[in-house]
């Protein structure tokens, strides 16, 4: 029974082929933050958070551009959220498993997934933009060049489209995570289905919506090509309201790494952009976490 | 004058196209314990949900026949639904508390009528825990989740639930089985003092349960109501040799 040497060998390559490929996985984790971090590390300060760019954005803060993100994320979220948590609660409440109306919503749903995030960009365009902006113009603007172009709203509305299925999808999992039975003993003390969703299955699953929700922020925050067409602005030197373009952290980097006139005079507030849109996402999905976490122990007491 | 609270006639129960129930015919009495026994799968369950309709929320379910309760057919078009719940309470197996407080999950079913006024609600709930005999064990700590109580303190919380929307009729599907012996002889005592002021079936597989507590026994079989009696007798002297073979322990 003595284990052949040739097949030792194979075992122990094998077993460092596998290890290798995972410390590699860490080894890109630790070299991106590290190259990011120590290139931005001296650029963060109070005033490049909360300062306009100056000398042709050579010089100078990111504050825009952090508004811009932070306005298009809340107006994305008061549009994506309610929108998809009604969704999810047809499907988990309302509609019959294997219905043809819930199969094609979940379908639908996962193709929504599925969608290059460039095509959502073209779609603003073309509906919220040319077609509902310029119906508003004609209509209410006698045609003149108002809600019929890129914008803060539109680009937040399509941005929210994105990010859409992965609320519907958090939501009806956290849904699905109240036992049947709750549902039971609610009926069956005389609730209607209206209140038993109200005050048993909503509030058992809030936790989960509320990740779910912060999730879906992370992921629109750091998105680009949605809003390409639909509002990102290059540079301004005005905070946007919702019928103005806007500048975005994202879409910043990318300006700055290719459309500045002196690329590498903006190389540290191309790192120190990076570091905040990091930053943002981190502190998001950090958030999403403890709440995960706070909500479990509290009900587990 | 014993009056009939439940009254089926010629009831049939299909899931999709299989018959679950075979024409059910049975009376029972106001303010009397009703057990119904028989082995898993015999349809004793889907019978007790089709009493307060919970068998609606099982997509393919198809009921033919009465069910009457106080002269009204409750599968009846016009009937609705929700009142026929507060009417017709139900204790399940596994007990089920909201990840409420104790307080809470009693003041729901009032709640949910519309009662707002606090001291009315408090009066309710401090009356609903002591017909469920739970009150001594929980009085300080109304405010607690009711998830930190033992299985058998839970069970009596969700009775206490039930009745705080004043039913008349409580169904109780296996309440005790998941339940240690004291526990369990809590609740049989409980249902015991039920009976005054309420009528309730019970669904168990305990046959000495059964015996110990209820006033009528019907024992189904294969979704056929077998025998329906005195439970003196169908314990004692039973007219089918199916339910002597039953509560003999030759088979189920």
């Amino acid at each position: 029974m003595i284990k052949s040497f040739r097949k030792n060998i194979k075992g122990i390559v094998i077993e460092g082929i596998t290890l290798v490929s995972a410390l590699l996985i860490i080894a890109i984790v630790i070299i991106m933050l590290t190259v990011i971090i120590i290139g931005g590390k001296d650029q963060l300060s109070w005033e490049f958070l909360t300062s306009f760019p100056t000398d042709g954005m050579t010089k100078g803060g990111i504050f825009p551009a952090i508004y811009g993100t932070a306005l298009l994320v809340i107006i994305m979220s008061i549009a994506a959220v309610p929108f998809g948590t009604i969704t999810a609660i047809y499907l988990t409440e309302y509609a019959k498993e294997n219905s043809v109306i819930a199969k094609t919503i979940r379908f639908a749903v996962r193709t929504l997934a599925v969608i290059p995030s460039i095509i959502y960009g073209l779609f603003g365009l073309g509906f919220f933009i040319k077609f509902v902006g310029a119906h508003i113009d004609g209509a209410f603007f006698g045609g003149e060049l108002k809600w019929g172009q890129p914008n803060l709203l539109w680009a937040s509305l399509t941005m929210s489209l994105l990010t859409l299925p992965v609320v519907i999808v958090s939501v009806e999992e956290a849904l699905k995570t109240v036992p049947q039975e709750l549902r039971a003993a609610s009926l069956a003390l005389g609730a209607t289905k209206w209140q038993t969703i109200r005050k048993v299955v909503i509030p058992g699953s809030i936790s989960g919506i509320m990740t779910g929700t912060i999730l879906a922020v992370s992921r629109g925050a750091g998105e680009v090509a949605p809003i390409l067409f639909t509002g990102a602005a290059y540079y301004l030197a005005t905070l946007p309201g919702l019928g103005d373009q806007f500048m975005v952290l994202g879409y910043h980097i990318y300006v700055l790494t290719t459309q500045s006139a002196n690329v590498d005079q903006t190389l540290p507030i191309q790192f120190g952009t990076t570091c905040v849109l990091l930053l943002l996402t981190f502190i998001l999905n950090m958030s999403a976490v403890i709440l995960r976490y706070r909500i479990r122990k509290k009900k587990t007491n | 004058m014993i009056v009939d609270k439940i009254n089926t006639e010629d009831m049939f129960l299909y899931y999709s196209s299989k018959m679950a129930l075979n024409n059910i015919s049975i009376k029972i009495p106001e303010k009397k314990v009703t057990a119904f026994i028989g082995p898993s799968g015999c349809g004793k369950s889907t019978f007790l949900r089709s009493l307060n309709r919970m068998n609606d929320l099982i997509d393919g379910v198809k009921i033919e026949g009465k069910v009457i309760i106080d002269n009204i057919n409750i599968y009846d078009k016009n009937i609705d639904v929700v009142t026929l719940r507060k009417k017709v309470g139900m204790v399940f197996q596994k007990s089920n508390p909201f990840a409420k407080s104790i307080y809470e999950n009693v003041a729901y079913g009032p709640k949910i009528n519309g009662i707002k006024d606090k001291s009315q609600l408090d009066e309710i709930v401090e009356m609903a825990l002591k017909n469920a005999a739970i009150w001594d064990e929980v009085k300080d700590r109304l405010g607690d989740s009711a998830l930190g109580l033992s299985g058998g303190q839970q069970q009596r919380l969700c009775i206490a639930r039930t009745l705080a929307v004043n039913p008349e009729i409580v169904l109780m599907d296996e309440p005790a089985s998941a339940l240690d012996p004291l526990s369990t002889a809590k609740i049989e005592e409980l249902i015991v003092q039920l009976k005054e002021n309420y009528t309730i079936v019970i669904v168990t597989h305990n046959m000495q349960q059964a015996a110990r507590i209820s006033d009528n026994t019907a024992f189904f079989y294969l979704g056929e109501l077998i025998e329906y009696d005195r439970t003196k007798k169908i314990f004692t002297n039973p007219d089918k040799k199916q339910t002597e073979d039953y509560i003999t322990g030759r088979f189920g």
